[in-house]
């Protein structure tokens, strides 16, 4: 047998998840020393995971990191099998038995729950349905949002919610002109919200936006942003957060904003974004659908970069007739993949996936990006994170079994299934079909939101 | 809006930024790194990523470091791509401590 990773013996890897990481694993293994085949598996028609239905319509600058993953996409060696879910039309240890080694990069696609009465009303949501939703994700086309309302309410204060709140406070002129579903800016268009209050469990010092972020809500064109000044008093330990010249920088940039925001006191605006501090939600309550949110004041309390909330007792009730959660996210466990279940992730050390937290190496499978560490860090996280997963796999080489059938083996087990898979030529043509779609409106594309009218296309 | 290497990286080249950089815009000589604003996303991810802080958002860059703005923009596309992470200079530990990090 000739040795793994040579033209005569290609090392064949499957990807599972078409995002960020899923991408620059596959980079990393297609410009690495060695002979590589990689499929790219993917459950939507669509690749690009979150850059293409999470980064926000407004934020066209960051999707241009597609065009680093087209020339993945173009390397030697590259597969894309678009519209296979794996789980479900493959499962992972026919993947094992195909390949000599799978990378699960898919992400985390839920959301952690509050757990408190009421969650489950109508109207009370989470953020991953609607960024799923004006995202145009085929998974969220048919969710409804009530947006008539005058108070929305959201609870988290890291980016996501930041993306939620804006696009609920933004004109539909600033919007329609963005890669925006079409179904989401005309429910948008009807909109009655005049009050968005984004609720943080901690104090401003320890609110997870970056400054980037938060700087976009003093330049709204329709929103005045509001904070109560009294918010912004810092106990001492926030203090030594705030004042910290490496761990303290961020904190310190986003105090400065939060201040102009509480001084611009100019309500002139059809919208107003209030943030609110140090406030846990308890309770929803309503009469079969969303009323109003019971929220506790919290204080803080322990060593500065570890400071903890807990509830004072003391409650306050905000009326609203609609309620985002964005507390962060989990993975979703596929069958036969050991699973972290408190943790939402595939465990493992340094990508290698292990039997459970503090279990054994499982050899040839192996994971990166959200599902690895976590839903933290940005596009680019992802890169240093797919890297390191790759240069784990590669140290194990010797140890990969042999006699891998790779591409065909898969093309051939979904034909006999009947999965109609899709390759990246025909993506390529949904892709364009949907730019000029997008064109006559003046929008960089006008997203297909249903996996039929994909296929369609490809007739 | 772009993203910019200032002088902090001049001598150290401590280079922890690239290897997050989504877009592969960093690029290198003998000294420090510059980014091609015509590439980079104004992603953000580089610049808690640095030791020295030497990356600023175009709108938080200090009255006194403008300068770095067209250095950027004029050296970047002449100079090589920097994908992965590099060995830092010789002296950069000395040079980060007498910045004051
Ligand atoms: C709302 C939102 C806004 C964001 N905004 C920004 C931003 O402005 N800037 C920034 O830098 N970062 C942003 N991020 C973070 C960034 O999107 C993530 O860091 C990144 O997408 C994570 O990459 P990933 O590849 O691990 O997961 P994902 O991007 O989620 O990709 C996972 C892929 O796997 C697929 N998949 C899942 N299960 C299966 C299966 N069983 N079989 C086959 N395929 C499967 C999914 O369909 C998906 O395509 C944002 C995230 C969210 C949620
Ligand atoms: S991490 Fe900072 S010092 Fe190091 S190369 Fe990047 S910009 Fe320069
Ligand atoms: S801001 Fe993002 S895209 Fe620009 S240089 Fe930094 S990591 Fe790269």
């Amino acid at each position: 047998m000739s040795q793994l990773g040579t033209e005569a013996a290609p090392l064949r890897v499957a990807v599972v998840g078409a995002g960020p990481s899923g991408f620059y694993a596959t980079e990393a293994l297609l410009k690495s020393e060695i002979a590589a085949q990689v499929d790219l598996i993917e459950r939507l028609p669509s690749p690009y995971g979150l850059v293409r239905s999470g980064v926000a319509p407004d934020h066209p600058k960051l999707k241009q990191s597609i065009e680093v993953y087209k020339k993945v996409a173009a390397l030697e060696g590259f597969r894309f099998f678009g519209n296979v879910t794996v789980g479900k039309d493959v499962m992972p240890q026919e993947l094992r038995d195909i390949y000599h080694a799978v990378i699960y990069t898919c992400g985390a696609e839920t959301d952690r729950r509050l757990g408190i009465e009421g969650e489950d009303l109508a109207g009370s949501h989470t953020a991953t349905e609607f960024v799923g939703w004006y995202n145009g994700h085929p998974d969220y086309r048919n969710r409804e949002f009530d947006f008539s309302h005058e108070t929305a309410v959201i609870i988290g204060q890291g980016n996501v919610a930041a993306d939620v709140a804006r696009i609920l406070s933004k004109s539909v002129d600033e919007l329609k002109h963005t890669d925006i579903s079409q179904h989401a800016l005309d429910a948008l268009a009807e909109s009655q919200i005049k009050t968005i209050a984004v609720v943080g469990r901690r104090g401003p010092a320890q609110a997870k936006f970056t400054t980037k972020e938060l700087r976009e809500f003093l330049e709204l064109e329709n929103c005045q942003a509001a904070i109560a000044s009294e918010e912004l008093a810092l106990n001492e330990a926030s203090q030594t957060e705030v004042a910290d010249k490496k761990a303290g920088v961020v904190a310190a940039k986003n105090m400065a904003i939060f201040e102009k925001m509480a001084e611009d006191a100019e309500q002139s605006k059809v919208r107003t974004c209030r943030m609110m501090f140090c406030r846990s939600p308890i309770r929803i309550e309503g009469n079969g659908r969303i009323e109003r949110v019971v929220l506790e004041r919290n204080e803080l309390s322990g060593e500065p970069f570890s400071q903890r909330a807990s509830g004072t007792g003391e409650t306050e009730t905000l009326e609203c007739g609609l309620l985002f959660r964005s507390i962060g996210y989990r993975g979703v466990p596929i069958e036969g993949v050991p699973f972290h279940d408190s943790w939402g992730v595939f465990p493992n050390q340094e990508g290698r996936i292990t039997d459970g937290p503090d279990g054994a190496v499982v050899p040839g499978i192996y994971t990166a990006g959200w599902i690895k560490r976590g839903p933290s860090g940005i596009i680019g996280t992802n890169r240093a994170c797919a890297v390191q997963t790759v240069e784990s796999l590669m140290g194990d080489l010797s140890n990969l079994p042999a006699d891998r059938a790779g591409t065909d083996a898969l093309a051939k087990l979904l034909q006999e299934r009947g999965v109609r898979s899709i390759d990246f030529p025909e993506w390529q043509r949904i892709d364009a079909e949907e730019v000029s779609r997008g064109e006559p409106k003046g929008k960089p594309r006008e997203k297909f939101t249903r996996r039929e009218e994909m296929l369609q296309i490809l007739g | 809006m772009t993203t910019i290497v200032t002088d902090n990286c001049k001598g150290c080249r401590y280079t922890d930024c690239v290897t997050v950089c989504p877009v592969a815009c960093f690029h290198y000589d003998d000294e420090m790194l510059y980014i091609d604003p015509d590439v980079c996303i104004d992603c953000s991810a580089c610049i808690p990523e640095c030791p020295v802080q030497a990356i600023y958002e175009e709108d938080d860059l200090p009255e006194d470091k403008q300068e770095w703005l067209e250095i950027n923009a004029e050296k970047a596309p002449e100079l090589p791509v920097i994908e992965e992470k590099m060995e830092p200079l010789p002296g950069a530990d000395e040079r980060k401590a007498a910045l004051g990090f």
